[in-house]
C-alpha cells in the first residue's frame, strides 16, 4: 500500500494547478461562464496545450493515461478554480468511448479531440429517464452504410458547442432495457438535428437535442451491444465529478477558515467562539472521507464490473451527501456574504450542490450500491 | 497511490490468519463473537499467546521486546483479528505506559517493567480522571508530596478501567501548585497494594463493572517511581494520549459488527421477509458502509503518514471523532434491527454457559447492553468535542 502520489502525477497536478493559478482568475471563469459558449475557447485550447485531455485518454488512442488517478488528479485541481471548459464532456466521456469503441477509423478525430479543435457531447439520457441509463426509445434505422436517428435526448453537457454528439439508441425496436443499445456518431449540421442548449445553475452549459431521421449517423462499436460501455463511461464521469467536488470542497474550506479568522463580531473574530469552531471541525472530518472516497472509486474503475459500480456509487453518494454538507455549511459560517454573487464562495457551494443531479444522486446511488453488493 | 497490498503485506496478512485460526483457541473467540465478558484470565492468555509470537508490543522498539510494526501492519492485524473474534489487547500496559517508558524512562525502569508487562507480570491501570477533573484534566487535584524518601499520596482517581484487576497504577499526581496548572504535574507509577489505597467499584448503565473508584490515603510510593522529571508529566501524557489514539478509529471493530447488523437483519423477519430486504433499513446500512469504506482508507492515510513509529499528530483527533460516530451508529442499528428481542436482560447469558429459559435468540440478548456500553466510546480519551477543540486549535488554527 502507498498514499503517495507517483512523481508523474504529482507533475501533472502541480503543472496544471500552476496553469490555473496564473491563467484561470475566478473573475476569468465568471466571464467565461457569462458567455453564448460558457466557456473560453482560448484557454480550452491552453489546456489542451497542456496535454490535459492526452492524460485523461489511453495511450491506445494516442493519449498518455486515461486511469483512475489520472482523472481524479486532474478534476481535483479543475474542481479548484471551477473550470467551465468541456473536458468531462469531451475528453472524459466521449473520448474514452470513442477509444473504447472505435477502430482505426476514428484516429484522426481522436486526434482531433486531444488538440482540442474538436468536441464531442454525449446524448445519452432521454426524457422521463431521470438518471437511468437503460431508459432509452431513440431509435437507430440502417440506410445503406450509415443509420437514421429518431428520438429526443436531454442532460446533455455542453450540447451548445459540440461538433459531433454520440448518441445512444436501439437499433432492435423490440429489445429493452440493457439490451439492444448501440452508440452513434452524428454531426451537429445533420439536417433534422436540432439543438436546445442553456445555461445551469452553477455555470456551465447543458442541452437537449430533437433527432427527427436525422441521417448520416456512424455505428460504433457493434450493433447493440453498448451497455457495459456506456456504464463504464458514466462512471469515469462520477470519478471526475467527485474529484472535482472535492477540489472545489477544498476551496470552500480555505475561504470559509480565513472568513473565521479575520470577521469580527462581539469584538472578537467570530472563529473564537466555540460553536463555530466545531461546526468547521466537522466540515474539515467530511472533507477528509471525501478525499478517501475519491482515492477509493479512482483505484477501482479499471476492476471487474461489480467491484467498479458498487464503488463508484458508494463514492458518489458519499460526494453527494459531503459536497452538500460542506456547501451549506460554508455559507452558513460565512453568513450574508456567502449570499451574494460576487463573492466566489457562492458559486463553488452552487456546484458541490448540482453536481448530485448530474449522472446520479445519493439516494439514486445508495440503492445502485446495494444492488452491486447484496 | 496504490490500495492494493504488496506481496510482504500480502505474507503478513497470511501469518495473521494462520494465528488467529491456528493459535488463537476457538472457545475463546466464540465467546467475543457472542460478546461475553471476558474474564482477567480470558485477557492473559491471550496477551501470553501474543507475547509467545513476538506480536504483543506492535510499536516498541525490537530491542525491549517491540516488533516494530508499519501502519499497515497494524491495520492488517487489526482487521483480522477483529473479524475472527479476537479479543482486544488490553492497552494500559503495553499500549499506553510502554511507549512512555521507552520514551521518557530511565533505564532501570525499562529493565524491570517492560518485560514484566510482555510476560503478563504485571497488569496496569490509567489513574487520569478525577471527580473535578474529566475533561479539564489539568484540573487534577491528587498530591504527591516528597517526605523523605517517599513521596506521599492523596486523593481520587475515577473512571479507572480495570483497576479491580490492576497490580499498578500509572498516574498524574499534583506535585506543584505554583504557575501553570499543567507545569505542576507529574507521571507516578504506583503499587496497587500499596498500604492506604481502596478500589471500589462503579456499576454501569448495561450493569457491568468495568471501572472504578480509586482512592489513596497517605500513600507512600519510591522516588524512584517517578517517569522524567517532576512537574513534567503533563508532556508524558500528553504524548501517551497520541499513542492511546492510534487504534483509536477501531475500522477493524467497526468491520466486525457491521458483518454482525448484516447477520442480525437477515435473521430478523418484518413483513414476512427478512428485515435486510426492507428497503428503509438496507439503505440505512448500505449508508454506513459506505461511510466504513471512506473511513478505512482514511484511516490508512492518516496512520501511514505516521510510519517509523512517530505518534500521529493531530489528525489521530479526527479518526477518533469519526470512528466513533460510525461505531455508534453500527450499535444503533444493532439493537434497532432486533426490535422488541432487544428488551430481555438476563445478565447470567453475559457471563458464558447459561442453563436459563430466555424468551429470545441467544445472539439478541448483548446487542441493547453493548449498545448502552458503547455510548462511552465518544466520551473517553478526550471527549469528541474536546478532540474538536484540538483540531480547531492545532490544525485549523482556530
Amino acid at each position: 500500500m502507498d498514499f503517495n502520489r507517483s512523481d508523474d502525477h504529482r507533475l501533472l497536478a502541480e503543472s496544471l494547478s500552476r496553469y490555473l493559478h496564473d491563467n484561470y482568475s475566478h473573475s476569468h471563469r465568471m466571464e467565461s461562464s457569462a458567455t453564448d459558449t460558457g466557456y473560453s475557447p482560448d484557454s480550452y485550447t491552453a489546456l489542451c496545450e497542456l496535454g490535459i485531455v492526452g492524460a485523461l485518454l489511453p495511450e491506445s488512442c494516442g493519449g498518455y493515461g486515461g486511469g483512475g488517478y489520472d482523472i481524479s488528479v486532474v478534476f481535483e485541481e479543475l474542481g479548484k478554480a471551477l473550470v467551465v471548459e468541456p473536458l468531462l464532456s469531451t475528453a472524459v466521456m466521449c473520448g474514452n468511448l470513442l477509444a473504447d469503441l472505435s477502430n482505426d477509423t476514428h484516429r484522426e478525430l481522436i486526434e482531433q479531440i486531444i488538440k482540442g479543435s474538436t468536441t464531442v457531447a454525449l446524448a445519452n439520457y432521454e426524457p422521463g429517464s431521470r438518471y437511468q441509463l437503460d431508459h432509452i426509445n431513440c431509435t437507430a434505422t440502417k440506410n445503406g452504410d450509415h443509420w437514421v436517428l429518431h428520438g429526443h435526448k436531454n442532460q446533455i453537457l455542453n450540447a451548445g458547442t459540440a461538433d459531433y454528439f454520440i448518441v445512444i439508441a436501439r437499433s432492435d425496436k423490440q429489445s429493452q432495457l440493457q439490451k439492444g443499445l448501440s452508440c452513434y456518431l452524428i454531426p451537429k449540421d445533420t439536417p433534422g438535428l436540432s439543438i436546445n442548449s442553456y445555461p445551469t445553475i452553477d455555470g456551465y452549459q447543458s442541452g437537449d437535442i430533437s433527432l427527427e431521421n436525422a441521417k448520416n449517423a456512424i455505428l460504433l462499436g457493434s450493433d447493440g451491444n453498448a451497455y457495459n460501455t456506456l456504464e463504464k463511461c458514466i462512471a469515469r464521469a462520477n470519478l471526475a465529478l467527485c474529484a472535482e467536488a472535492y477540489g472545489a470542497m477544498t476551496v470552500c474550506k480555505e475561504l470559509t477558515i480565513e472568513y473565521l479568522q479575520t470577521r469580527k463580531q462581539f469584538g472578537v473574530e467570530i472563529g473564537k467562539f466555540q460553536v463555530l469552531q466545531h461546526r468547521m471541525v466537522d466540515v474539515l472530518i467530511e472533507i477528509e472521507q471525501a478525499k478517501s472516497s475519491v482515492i477509493n472509486a479512482a483505484s477501482h474503475i479499471d476492476d471487474s464490473r461489480a467491484t467498479r459500480e458498487s464503488q463508484i456509487s458508494a463514492t458518489k453518494n458519499l460526494i453527494g451527501r459531503t459536497a452538500k454538507f460542506v456547501a451549506e455549511e460554508s455559507i452558513q459560517l460565512h453568513g450574508g456574504i456567502a449570499m451574494t454573487w460576487e463573492y466566489s464562495l457562492s458559486h463553488y457551494a452552487k456546484r458541490l450542490v448540482m453536481i448530485d443531479h448530474l449522472f446520479g444522486d445519493t439516494d439514486y446511488h445508495l440503492q445502485r450500491y446495494i444492488e452491486f453488493t447484496t | 497511490m496504490d490500495l492494493t497490498l504488496s506481496p510482504q503485506e500480502q505474507a503478513f496478512q497470511d501469518e495473521v490468519r494462520d494465528f488467529t485460526a491456528n493459535t488463537v483457541p476457538g472457545w475463546l473467540k466464540q465467546k467475543v463473537l457472542e460478546h461475553r465478558h471476558l474474564t482477567k484470565q480470558d485477557h492473559e492468555l491471550y496477551h501470553q499467546l501474543l507475547n509467545e509470537k513476538g506480536w504483543l508490543a506492535q510499536s516498541w522498539p525490537v530491542k525491549y521486546g517491540g516488533c516494530a510494526w508499519s501502519a499497515v501492519q497494524k491495520h492488517i492485524f487489526e482487521q483480522e483479528t477483529a473479524a475472527t473474534g479476537c479479543p482486544r489487547i488490553v492497552p494500559f500496559g503495553v499500549n499506553m505506559l510502554g511507549p512512555v517508558l521507552v520514551k521518557f524512562g530511565d533505564e532501570a525502569q525499562r529493565r524491570h517493567f517492560l518485560p514484566r508487562i510482555l510476560d503478563g507480570s504485571d497488569w496496569w491501570c490509567q489513574g487520569y480522571s478525577e471527580p473535578g477533573a474529566g475533561s479539564d484534566l489539568a484540573s487534577l487535584k491528587t498530591s504527591a508530596v516528597r517526605n523523605g524518601n517517599h513521596y506521599v499520596v492523596n486523593g481520587q482517581k475515577t473512571w479507572t478501567s480495570y483497576a479491580q484487576h490492576a497490580d499498578w497504577i500509572f498516574c498524574l499526581v499534583r506535585t506543584s501548585t505554583e504557575g501553570k496548572r499543567q507545569a505542576g504535574i507529574s507521571f507516578l507509577l504506583i503499587d496497587m497494594k500499596s498500604k492506604g489505597i481502596e478500589v471500589r467499584p462503579i456499576k454501569l448503565l448495561d450493569g457491568t463493572c468495568e471501572v472504578n473508584e480509586v482512592f489513596f490515603n497517605n500513600v507512600e510510593v519510591p522516588p524512584e517511581n517517578l517517569i522524567g522529571q517532576e512537574n513534567m508529566g503533563w508532556t508524558y501524557a500528553k504524548y501517551l494520549l497520541t499513542h492511546e489514539r492510534t487504534g483509536i478509529a477501531g475500522v477493524g471493530f467497526a468491520s466486525h459488527y457491521l458483518n454482525v447488523l448484516k447477520n442480525i437483519a437477515s435473521r430478523q423477519m418484518a413483513n414476512a421477509k427478512p428485515l435486510c430486504k426492507d428497503p428503509l433499513f438496507a439503505a440505512r446500512v448500505a449508508q454506513l458502509e459506505i461511510d466504513l469504506l471512506a473511513m478505512k482508507t482514511t484511516n490508512l492515510r492518516v496512520v501511514s503518514g505516521a510510519d517509523n513509529n512517530a505518534a500521529p499528530g493531530p489528525e489521530s483527533s479526527m479518526l477518533k471523532i469519526k470512528g466513533t460516530i460510525i461505531r455508534q451508529e453500527i450499535n444503533d442499528l444493532m439493537r434497532r434491527a432486533l426490535g422488541p428481542d432487544a428488551l430481555p436482560f438476563i445478565e447470567s447469558c453475559f457471563e458464558g454457559e447459561h442453563t436459563q429459559d430466555i424468551p429470545v435468540d441467544d445472539y439478541a440478548i448483548p446487542v441493547a447492553s453493548h449498545y448502552f456500553n458503547e455510548r462511552k466510546l465518544s466520551i473517553y480519551g478526550g471527549s469528541n468535542e474536546i478532540q474538536r477543540g484540538i483540531i480547531s486549535k492545532m490544525i485549523i488554527g482556530l
